[in-house]
């Protein structure tokens, strides 16, 4: 039931991956992320993790993807359409990108740390709270260093973005 | 239950196809695009190890990179912004010089 569910999903994300990397208009890469991020968003759910499923739908689908959208309507992106990959020679990439997945899937497939079928010790309870109070008092320090963090980035994109006086 | 080698091997599927778009494509919308689905595909790995070995760390990781990710984005979207209405280009072999 769960490798059912798993292999939908899992079908679905790379699909919709692939179609992000190879679609022709930046708009239709921006819808299939958009259902990548969903997907993914599922798996969230199936290894346990509602929480993070809610942040990534609310974050990634619902702030993220919604700027990028608004930055394609707001930018030209008409004569970006007619090529889609890099000109030249493409082979060092691809060679280093084939190298790194074969490199990858040996070293899981191969290792025995990655085999095990079922999570080491089940929680129970109220898994929300328990996560919530390790993130606000074992991690406060970083807590508050992402909040800067944030605010940083919002000063300089507003910073950024803003049209240069006179 | 869904061995966890198979949550790391869509973690792999996922982040070469992403790096597959950093490299490989000439929109900067679409690279800016692929560089999000790799940092999702190690959010899989995060949670996924998370899960397997009983341990909160993994999902509070994943939240951080959730939140370094929207800074990412914004500051990166700026910058495009920023960038198109100078030289209204949106080809990365277009902008090869920071300066001008």
């Amino acid at each position: 039931m769960d490798q059912g569910f798993f292999l939908l999903f899992a079908a679905v994300s790379v699909i919709t991956a692939l179609t992000v990397v190879l679609a022709r208009n930046p708009v239709h890469s921006a819808l299939a992320l958009m259902a990548c991020f969903l997907q993914v968003s599922a798996i969230f759910v199936l290894l346990g993790a509602p929480l993070l499923a809610v942040i990534q739908i609310f974050v990634y689908v619902g702030a993220i993807m919604v700027l990028f959208l608004f930055v394609i309507m707001m930018i030209d992106v008409r004569e970006a359409v007619l090529q889609r990959f890099l000109p030249g020679g493409n082979l060092p990439a691809l060679v280093l990108l084939v190298l790194l997945g074969v490199e990858m899937v040996v070293l899981v497939l191969w290792s025995d740390r990655f085999s095990i079928a079922e999570p080491v010790a089940i929680r129970g309870g109220d898994e929300v709270r328990e996560l919530s109070t390790t993130l606000f008092a074992d991690y406060l320090l970083p807590f508050e260093a992402a909040s800067v963090i944030l605010l940083a980035a919002l000063v300089g994109a507003i910073v950024l973005a803003r049209k240069e006086p006179g | 239950m869904v061995p966890l080698s198979w949550y790391i091997l869509l973690g792999v599927v996922l982040f070469v196809i992403g790096a597959a778009g950093v490299l490989l494509r000439r929109n900067i919308l679409v690279v800016l695009m692929s560089l999000e689905l790799l940092l999702n595909s190690v959010n899989i790995n995060f949670i996924a190890f998370g899960r397997y070995y009983a341990d909160f760390r993994g999902q509070i990781f994943a939240i951080f990179v959730i939140a370094t990710t929207a800074a990412e984005v914004a500051v990166a979207l700026g910058i495009l912004v920023a960038l198109v209405r100078n030289k209204a280009t949106l080809k990365v072999d277009d902008v090869t010089v920071m300066k001008g």
